[in-house]
């Protein structure tokens, strides 16, 4: 067996069997570690397809960003197990038939002679060309609009989500860091300007009468 | 002379390992990377130390060996003899990673750092993106620690931790890519020889005519993500001795907090070699009459470290918000406009680029 087969029935491997746990797992945040595996073999997979920008792509942005805002979450919640495993019997078979679509959907893509991948162009790449090279300029010259256009509604939906988590609290005594690094000393001190105390004898008028200067 | 060496051993080891020759000649290439790093790591805490007591007119450990110079041994002897406790409820196998996590990503990372014209372990093409992905995978260990530790400050600790790394990494991100803007390239390699070229180096003063003078403010924006996103101070809000005692660090003890040390010291070097090679020329030479070399990465490598040391000891620390605020409303936006000017730049008869 060649050594690069090895590597790849050990990326499997791990693969499926995070997979598995991730569903499986009694604590939720193990569950979402797992996934965290499971997205780091399926990257190594992508790499041995020397799709390295995919690969290391996957790994940046669900495991170095989303994955952290979603154990971020999860970490945070208190998550009640056992209502969380209530019904599951009569949620399988609408969960079981989702499933087999999806499997069979899948088999229609990878196994039929009509619509096989290895009917896709594209493998004609030159050896030695750069991976993340040859994306880009098919991003920006074949595929520009539809790139700029998914680009724009993913900034349509940041923009969104938040509007529509933003709100002001009235009993909130945050201050603008922009006002509080713009503050002089004189809108914090007063400067007093106060004559020296004489040693003149102590009498009566001057202990009552205020220092002047003000 | 290395080549000659090198000449010399490898054809008989070849022969004699056969088809496992590769192997192991990675795991060599391996060991003599993390080797001096680690040693390098150790004697960091050391200068820290000295410098920051310099700084405030003491004198820095002293006693350990001569000038105190076995200290980090000791350091490193008495943290590893010490018992490491877990707390009553922590989840145990998650407890043992966390450190390991925090401290594998700034090591791997290592992998495709050209040290020298043709030294380094991997010349992939997609250098760059390698380092931003291994990078953002360190936010893990620490988030990991504190919730394993099963500690409100620990857990609060790491909250803040992975907010500020993760929007930090976005300004680093974007500054980096207007170094590969003007590079053209995402191979560290081909960055470094790409600032070997102008009218600057051309005319024997090859300083200016690395990547710093063009995108000064990317540099500066590079410089302080880099700060934020190894936790130092003054962005050090993620341990926070006055607010959270040590942060997701709370509940370890011996070696297992000893890893997280090492981490976040490797990861210093790790930004100042990644300054150094993005911004700063690598191992390229100052000056037209001194040859390019290793050495000269290893000089900037230590400045930019030296300016870490000098920052903490200046600078009192960032409010939480603070933080947040400068890498979302300021850097976010100079790094947008910058990219916008370099685009515009290059594509004018201005261009230093072509």
């Amino acid at each position: 067996m060649e050594f690069k087969a090895v590597i790849f029935y050990v990326f499997a491997t791990v693969l499926i069997g995070a997979a598995l746990r991730v569903i499986t797992a009694r604590n939720p945040v193990h569950a979402v570690l797992f996934l965290v595996l499971a997205f780091f073999n399926a990257a190594g997979i992508w790499m041995l397809l020397q799709a390295e920008f995919l690969a290391i792509a996957l790994v940046m942005v669900y495991v170095g960003a989303v994955m952290v805002l979603f154990l971020f979450v999860v970490m945070m919640l208190d998550v009640n197990l056992e209502r969380l495993r209530q019904g599951f019997w009569s949620y399988l078979p609408l969960g079981g038939m989702i499933g087999l679509l999806m499997a069979g959907e899948m088999a229609l893509i990878l196994g039929s002679t009509y619509f096989g991948a290895e009917n896709f162009p594209g493998q004609d790449v030159a050896a030695g060309s750069s991976n993340t090279k040859e994306l880009a300029r098919l991003l920006f010259t074949k595929y520009a609009w539809p790139f700029e256009i998914a680009s724009v509604i993913l900034l349509v939906g940041i923009i969104g989500a938040v509007m529509l988590t933003l709100r002001k609290r009235g009993d909130s005594k945050a201050v603008n860091p922009l006002d509080q690094i713009k503050v002089k000393r004189n809108d914090r001190v007063r400067m007093v300007n106060m004559p020296f105390e004489s040693d003149a004898p102590v009498s009566t008028e001057s202990v009552v009468t205020a220092p002047k200067g003000e | 002379m290395m080549d000659a060496v090198l000449e010399m051993i490898l054809p008989p080891a070849q022969a004699l390992l056969g088809p496992l020759f590769p192997l192991v000649w990675a795991l060599v290439k391996i060991v003599l990377i993390i080797a001096p790093l680690m040693l390098c790591v150790a004697y960091l805490t050391f200068w820290e130390r000295k410098v920051i007591g310099w700084m405030q007119v003491r004198i820095g450990p002293n006693r350990v060996g001569p000038w105190g110079l076995l200290q980090p041994i000791a350091d490193g002897i008495k943290l590893f003899l010490k018992e490491i406790i877990f707390p009553t409820v922590a989840d145990k196998p998650l407890f043992v990673i966390a450190p390991i996590l925090a401290l594998a990503p700034a090591l791997a990372a290592w992998a495709v750092v050209p040290f020298s014209e043709g030294w380094v372990l991997a010349n992939i093409d997609a250098g760059v993106l390698y380092l931003l992905a291994i990078t953002s995978v360190g936010v893990y260990g620490i988030i990991i620690a504190g919730w394993a530790s099963n500690s409100k400050y620990a857990f609060l600790g790491s909250m803040r931790a992975a907010a500020q790394m993760v929007s930090y990494e976005v300004s680093m991100g974007l500054a980096l890519i207007t170094v590969l803007m003007v590079s053209g390239s995402l191979n560290l390699t081909a960055i470094v020889n790409g600032q070997a070229k102008g009218l600057f180096a051309d005319s024997g003063v090859g300083f200016l005519s690395w990547n710093w003078l063009p995108l000064l403010p990317m540099f500066g924006v590079y410089l302080i993500s880099g700060i934020a996103e190894t936790n130092r101070a003054p962005f050090d809000v993620v341990e926070g001795e006055s607010e959270i005692v040590a942060g997701h660090m709370v509940e370890y003890s011996g070696m297992a907090f000893a890893l997280f040390f090492l981490g976040e010291y490797a990861a210093m070097i790790l930004v100042s070699t990644m300054t150094s090679i993005f911004f700063l020329g690598g191992w390229l030479s100052p000056v037209g009459f001194l040859p390019n070399g290793f050495y000269w990465l290893a000089i900037k490598i230590a400045s930019v470290l030296f300016l870490f040391l000098w920052i903490r000891a200046t600078f009192p620390r960032f409010r939480y918000d603070q933080i947040m605020r400068l890498g979302w409303k300021v850097f976010v936006p100079i790094t947008l406009v910058w990219i916008l000017v370099v685009g515009v730049w290059m594509m004018s008869p201005l261009t230093i680029w072509k």
